[in-house]
């Protein structure tokens, strides 16, 4: 196939999922912001006001990057984990694999999806956050760079979890479990300066600190680590998990007989 | 050319089931070519490593030219497969499901567009083109499916089990449209458990059992090969019936006669025998399908070699 069918395929597959979680919007875009209000209300403003500061900045603006972050995650995740598993149920994932599609084609394809999904849902997040905070952007090319480089990270996640899926119980359990976790523990609701030298150090090998941290430096200009090293990991992350999506395809494992 | 060219294809499935023992066949460019087999003889296996679905053991398969495992897209492009089982994203509708087919092949949008009003019109699904696909009915599934592997014009098209389920009416014009498209140069493979549409539709036609090949001929020979033929004889009531010298005449019920007649024998002389006798015939036909018995034969001998 020529090079420019590659580029029609991609549009073709990204166009699907899109069109997929518009279709059910009601699902897929009206309960995170719906959950990410409700903690703005709670944790920022009836129990952030007796909290106080937080590395300088009241407690509401700290924790909002976080929650935003926290829904790009989630969002990301589950859009590519749903829609893939969804395909592989429904086996129309077939359409994909008997077509002159090359592998990296349908994964980009998926992970658009899932970034659109993500990023919308972080938009819609961000806008509902200016009712109760005065957001700040101290730079807006690192707070792109680390929303999109998170939201392609777990996109890539989401789809590694559907290609390995066997029934809808086994998308749930790594969100439930993992994902959710290490969200909570990645300093979304505390700088882990705050946290005991062992914790702190612990803290270190969750993937997730570093994008939050990231995240947090594009809108408030605080890192608890070095915006390269977040980088770096986050980097290293995505090519780790890309090439092991990139593998599990060609070798058809989860996906043909 | 060859359109699909199998060498040695052997599929060892986990747990050391051997679905496909070492196959060789080749069907020839603008064939309409009948593959047949009981359950779980290794029909659907031999086409999913043809389509690249099944991953296979060893051996090398090569469509039009194209070999699987050096050019495999290009391979992939010539070929259009319709499953046995409804594979379609039950939540959209027919339009938008061709759209993205044209699309994973590389076709425009608009070039998409003027093909879907195409096929869906030809397999009369166009006024259901908006409709979320789970409401269809099997036969119109079955359509959307045909069309959905049409979309980009392939030179193979591969059909299993088609019309399962389908009413003989969508199935018949089904048949006709099969028979449309291969004579405009599509070559067909076909599986089917109706031997009665594999006799109709094919020219060549292949036997699998228990994941060997046990038959691969022109529909003509084997079908030649056939010895005798039952017919059911429709007649005036009767209760005394004199034995025939020269027919096997069993007696059903008072109005009706199963005969088997052997293939140097005419029918003719079955009725002139039947007249001699006084008995009046009404109507009649074949007890079964001509190429039915043969295929039961042909499994039956599998089994007992077996």
């Amino acid at each position: 196939m020529l090079k420019g069918h590659y580029v029609i395929a991609l549009k073709s597959i990204w166009r699907k999922e899109v069109n997929r979680f518009l279709r059910i919007w009601i699902q897929t875009l009206v309960p995170p912001v719906i959950t990410m209000s409700l903690y703005f209300v709670i944790f920022g403003n009836l129990i952030g006001s007796r909290i106080g500061d937080m590395n300088g900045f009241d407690y509401m603006s700290f924790i909002v990057p976080g929650l935003i972050m926290m829904s790009v995650i989630t969002n990301s995740y589950s859009n590519v984990a749903a829609s893939f598993f969804s395909a592989k149920f429904q086996r129309n994932v077939e359409e994909l694999l008997v077509a002159p599609v090359p592998n990296y084609i349908i994964i980009w394809g998926y992970v658009g999806g899932g970034v659109t999904r993500g990023l919308m849902v972080g938009v819609m997040v961000t806008c509902v956050s200016l009712f109760f905070v005065d957001l700040q952007i101290f730079n807006i090319l690192i707070l792109i760079l680390s929303v999109l480089c998170t939201s392609i990270l777990f996109s890539i996640g989401g789809l590694l979890n559907a290609i390995f899926a066997k029934t809808f119980d086994d998308i749930s359990i790594i969100p439930t479990f993992v994902l959710t976790p290490l969200t909570y523990l990645g300093g979304v609701f505390y700088s882990i300066n705050l946290l005991p030298d062992f914790w702190q150090a612990i803290s270190h090998f969750n993937p997730v600190f570093y994008m939050i941290n990231a995240f947090r430096y594009g809108f408030l200009g605080i890192a608890d680590v070095s915006l390269l090293w977040s980088f770096t990991v986050i980097g290293l992350f995505i090519i780790g998990l890309y090439s092991v999506v990139a593998v599990l395809l060609s070798k058809g494992i989860g996906t043909r007989s | 050319m060859y359109a699909i060219d199998l060498k040695n294809i052997k599929k060892v499935y986990k747990g050391g089931v051997e679905a496909v023992k070492n196959i060789s066949l080749q069907v020839k460019e603008g064939d309409f070519y009948a593959l047949l087999g009981p359950n779980g003889a290794g029909k659907s296996t031999i086409i999913g490593i043809i389509s690249s679905l099944v991953n296979k053991t060893s051996g090398s398969v090569s469509v039009f030219g194209f070999d699987l495992d050096t050019q495999l897209e290009e391979a992939k492009a010539q070929i259009g497969l319709v499953p046995q089982e409804f594979n379609f994203n039950q939540f959209e509708p027919p339009l938008q499901i061709l759209i993205n087919q044209a699309g994973y092949y590389g076709i425009k949008r608009s070039e998409a567009l003027n093909r879907a009003e195409k096929y869906l019109k030809k397999l009369d699904l166009w006024e259901k083109r908006s409709q979320p696909s789970r409401e269809l009915s099997g036969g119109m599934k079955r359509r959307l499916m045909i069309a959905r592997a049409l979309m980009h014009e392939p030179r193979l098209l591969i059909l299993d089990e088609p019309t399962a389920g389908v009413d003989i009416e969508v199935r018949r014009s089904m048949w006709e449209f099969l028979q449309q498209i291969n004579k405009q140069g599509v070559t067909i493979i076909l599986t089917t458990h109706y031997l009665e549409e594999a006799e109709m539709l094919c020219r060549n036609i292949g036997i699998i059992d228990k994941g060997n090949l046990v038959e691969n001929t022109t529909m003509k020979s084997l079908l030649s090969r056939l010895n005798t033929e039952t017919f059911i004889l429709d007649i005036d009531p009767t209760t005394d019936l004199t034995k025939s010298k020269t027919f096997l005449i069993k007696q059903i019920d008072d109005q009706t006669l199963e005969i088997e007649i052997d293939k140097t024998q005419s029918l003719n002389d079955v009725f002139i025998d039947l007249s001699a006798m006084g008995i009046r015939v009404n109507s009649m036909r074949n007890k079964s399908n001509r190429l039915e018995e043969l295929f039961i034969e042909l499994v039956e001998k599998g089994n007992k070699n077996a």
